[in-house]
């Protein structure tokens, strides 16, 4: 397996921050919003470059997709950030009608997504925003694993004409990715090759799956690890050719086990290749209060979780 | 324009509303008479729209034209008719309306391409938004040319509203003229006993909007009056807010005083009695 170290831990939200700094002064097209977040979404930066093309809209979500639809008429790039849950369920049918539906070229940036935003509990731990926009027609679903990985993703999606929900969270989590590295919309990254057992994971699960597939190894086992940054679309013909040279297949998501990644990849491999699947996930249920790590713990999220579920998948091999 | 040719486009407009309803059984013909003035006004006469050889030039970003947006859009009748009569399209497409494959889809949208249309509505509440961002957009690119909206007044409960009235004075979106068709209808009756809106001109100067009371909003020349009232307050710092008095089903007797012709669409004999109120102008489509 592939070694991957770290020499420091920063938050998948600072990338998106670090990623705006630079289209600051490489776009001038890109406009910044904010629902009373500045300081979480990390946009200090932004904001000290370009006052003129930040637009501060109060606590008021879906005047802000309104605002950001608004703006792509004219030719300007909106950037409409807050938290995941008040970034898509809140604004549902604000983003179907008026991004989703009307084509706009709005980028909706969410940060605090899933179980490790951890002390403001479930209220604030959206675990269902990837199916929420998934579902809807054209448009895209990134969901990137450290902070190298989200400013590059940042960068990426400016130039990509239609609407985007780019997700990311509040821990500090390890760096692991090259600075710099182009990033490639639905372009599936293999992270480390293997033979026994393929393990697709997104976000924070990257980082997991990487400790995983090193326990695993100690066991015996050579795991394959892919990072799924782009749930939509999904990089169909990676999957595929993975789980057809493994013949076994982890899932690995901070999200309701219903209508994400999981459920992409089944539908992948029901449609063309039946191999066995596990999916690490969120059971159905809603959060709660605590540290990061103990909710992933908890929750069943954690690289031990991987483990068994590549295990179970083995064993299930015809 | 004449006013007596806008008035002779109005009531062509109105034939092709009552028309394009019966052609398809359904629709909302109610909204669609009471705001017939006021779109042929605009798009007639005081927009600064993008011309070339006298027909209108759609481009999605609308560089240097006044645009418009129809946040209820459930009135898409009076706007197609109003695109077609311009010129945005041929009339004849008008029969195509709320038909498998038509371009012209119960709500306004992008997705099939219709000149003129630049954002989807019909789920309430989000136009004033859209046409928020729209006046920012220009403003960004130094465009001094005006955003019009116009919502309606039972559309005036969703919250969203609110977010927006509280944003645009305080980021002072002065090249933005709104109007609420003030009708005092709704689905399942008059505003007032469905859920009263109190004094709308009262909220939004609490708002900080510059607030233009339009009696005669079925009348354009005071339409026109109005019109002008409200250009001359823009671009002093406030957006600009016209509650437009109007009479849904305005122009066909059987269809005024009454929420009963918001989503209703006429039989044969209806449409005969209505059209025999409307002279045909213009050529039927």
């Amino acid at each position: 397996m592939k070694k991957y170290t770290y020499t420091e831990k920063k938050d998948t939200r600072s990338g998106f921050g670090a990623g705006m700094e630079v289209l600051g002064k490489s776009n001038p097209n890109v406009v910044a919003l904010c629902a009373d977040l500045v300081a979480s979404l990390k946009l200090d930066a932004f904001i000290k470059d370009n006052p003129e093309r930040f637009i501060q809209t109060g606590i008021a979500e879906a005047n802000m997709i309104g605002i950001a639809a608004g703006l792509t008429i004219g030719g300007k790039i909106p950037f409409a950030s807050t938290f995941a849950n008040f970034a898509t369920g809140r604004v549902y049918d604000q983003i179907r009608q008026s991004v989703a539906y009307s084509g706009k070229n709005v980028k909706i940036c969410a940060s605090h997504a899933g179980l490790t935003l951890g002390e403001d509990g479930a209220t604030h731990q959206i675990l269902e925003d990837l199916g929420l926009m998934k579902m809807l027609p054209g448009m895209t679903v990134i969901n990137p694993c450290d902070f190298n990985q989200t400013k590059a993703a940042t960068i990426a999606i400016a130039d990509h004409e239609g609407p985007v929900y780019l997700r990311f969270g509040r821990p500090v989590v390890p760096v692991f990715t090259a600075p710099d590295q182009k990033f490639e919309i639905g372009k599936a990254w293999t992270v480390s090759e293997g033979a026994d057992v393929s393990i697709f994971a997104t976000g924070h699960l990257v980082w997991e799956a990487i400790l995983a597939g090193e326990i695993l190894e100690a066991e015996g086992i050579d795991a394959e690890i892919i990072n799924i940054h782009t749930i939509k679309p999904l990089d169909e013909e990676a999957i595929l050719k993975s789980a057809a040279k493994t013949r076994a297949v982890v899932t690995a998501e901070e999200h309701n086990r219903l209508g994400g990644l999981g459920d992409s990849v089944a539908q992948v491999l029901v449609r063309n290749l039946l191999v066995p699947q596990e999916y690490v996930a969120v059971n159905d249920s809603f959060g709660e209060s605590g540290t990061p790590e103990q909710l992933m713990v908890k929750y069943g999220l954690s690289a031990r979780n991987i483990v068994e579920a590549a295990k179970k998948a083995i064993a299930r091999k015809g | 324009m004449e006013i007596n040719q806008l008035k002779d486009v109005a009531s062509q407009v109105r034939r092709d509303i009552v028309r394009m309803v019966h052609g398809c059984k359904s629709g909302h013909p109610g909204g669609s008479l009471g705001c017939t003035d006021l779109l042929v006004a605009l798009y007639f006469e005081k927009m600064k729209l993008a011309v070339k050889d006298g027909k209108p030039v759609f481009n999605m970003d609308g560089a240097g034209e006044d645009l418009f947006f129809l946040s209820n859009g459930h009135i898409s009748p009076v706007w197609y008719s109003v695109l077609a009569r311009r010129g945005y399209f041929e009339a004849s497409e008008l029969a195509t309306f709320r038909k498998l494959d038509s371009r012209l889809q119960g709500h306004p949208t992008t997705h099939e391409g219709l000149p003129g249309i630049r954002i989807a509505s019909g789920s309430l509440g989000q136009g004033l938004s859209v046409a928020i961002g729209a006046a920012l957009s220009k403003k960004l690119n130094s465009d001094p040319s005006k955003i019009y909206v116009l919502m309606g007044d039972g559309e005036q409960q969703e919250g969203q509203v609110w977010e927006a009235a509280a944003f645009a004075p305080h980021h002072q979106v002065d090249n933005l003229i709104a109007f609420i068709d003030f009708n005092g209808q709704q689905i399942d009756g008059p505003t007032r006993k469905v859920l009263d809106n109190r004094d709308l001109g009262a909220k939004y100067r609490a708002f900080g909007w510059e607030v233009i009371d339009l009696p005669g909003g079925n009348d354009i020349q005071a339409v026109l009056g109005g019109l002008d009232k409200a250009i001359a307050a823009s671009g002093q710092e406030k957006p600009v807010m016209v509650i437009l008095h109007t009479e849904m089903g305005y122009g066909v007797d059987y269809m005024m005083g009454t929420h009963k012709w918001h989503g209703a669409a006429p039989n044969d004999e209806q449409l005969a009695a209505a059209l025999a109120q409307l002279p045909e102008t213009l050529g039927d489509y």
